[in-house]
């Protein structure tokens, strides 16, 4: 068993890129999640790394964040109300810093 | 109809086997080999299939009765459900203990509903559901329709199930993707100021805790 990581690397309100990855792995991480960006929502703490569960937990802890992501980034065709977002929760490993987004002009 | 019983030779699409769906057999193999290569035992099993199925199904409604009666325990309960719960002697029992050396168990954690926030929760990859609250989830929750369709149209799913949400009301969709289980604490209904705790958690339905519905009203 590797030692955990010591600290998070992201806090509640960064911003976040969620990596795309080609071929997509067994992974935890949904893929409608994958290449959009996000806002940190919580840091819950430091999780065993699910993908590495098929081999013993052989792979460090994990922090786990909820990202939030505007519904709006998600779909482009999106005709809910403009605030609707979806938590998802997301292993730091898939994650890297990221600008945030321009404000969206409400109609 | 002639009885199965009395039949000599059962007609082949009638035996047992055969009923079985692709997944329902790849299953089968899978704990016949478990159990060969002395993974578990079928006691072992029989104990878990057990555990699922005794699970109480209103835990998760007192904890939200006793919230809506008591400010002070709901905000316990918001900031630690665990220790909330077992004040009023819930002491849910883990979801997940896959590793033996190091606790692993899935976290609860409540989200409450507002006048203007109303929040979902999914498992878009399976199943994941707050059971030591709820007990099993229901075969919709399961279903990839809902999985699929509830983060890309919350709205129009809700309406299906006959929820309207207004437009100024903001919906968060919460998926289950990784440790933590959510349970929605819904709003207390209007009129039930003189109801007692026991009858506020009659009115407090599964449905409510997903957020998919809302408790019923008296």
């Amino acid at each position: 068993m590797q030692k955990p990581l010591a600290r998070n690397r992201f806090e509640p309100g960064d911003w976040v890129r969620v990596q795309k990855r080609e071929p997509p792995p067994h992974c935890r991480t949904p893929s409608y999640t994958q290449g959009r960006i996000g806002q940190v929502a919580a840091f819950y703490g430091i999780f065993h790394d699910p993908e590495g569960m098929p081999a013993n937990y052989d792979r460090p802890k994990q922090p786990l964040y909820r990202i939030k992501f505007e519904q709006t980034a998600l779909w482009s065709d999106y005709t809910g109300a403009l605030g609707d977002s979806v938590g998802v929760d997301i292993f730091e490993h898939w994650l890297e810093p990221a600008a945030a987004p321009a404000p969206r002009s409400t109609k | 109809m002639k009885d199965h019983k009395d039949h000599p030779n059962p007609h082949p699409g009638r035996q047992p086997d055969k009923e079985l769906s692709p997944q329902a057999m790849r299953l089968k193999a899978m704990i016949a080999v478990l159990i060969e290569k002395g993974v578990l035992t079928r006691e072992q099993l029989d104990q878990e299939i057990e555990k699922f199925q005794g699970q109480p199904q209103n835990d998760g409604a007192k904890a939200v009765a006793h919230a809506w009666v008591d400010p002070d325990f709901k905000k316990r309960l918001l900031a630690n459900p665990k220790r909330a719960l077992s004040e009023i002697g819930l002491a849910p029992k883990p979801i997940i203990s896959n590793d033996p050396e190091n606790e692993h168990e899935a976290q609860l954690t409540v989200v409450e509903n507002t006048d203007n926030l109303h929040h979902v929760t999914v498992c878009t990859l399976c199943s994941c559901y707050p059971q030591q609250l709820l007990g099993r989830p229901p075969d919709w929750y399961k279903s990839l329709v809902y999985r699929s369709r509830i983060v890309r149209d919350p709205r129009g799913v809700l309406d299906e199930f006959g929820l309207h949400i207004g437009k100024d009301v903001r919906i968060q969709l919460l998926d289950s993707t990784a440790d933590l289980r959510f349970l929605v604490l819904p709003q207390r209904p209007k009129g039930t100021e003189k109801m007692s705790e026991e009858e506020l958690a009659k009115l407090v339905t599964r449905d409510s805790m997903i957020g998919t519905g809302q408790p019923r009203t008296p």
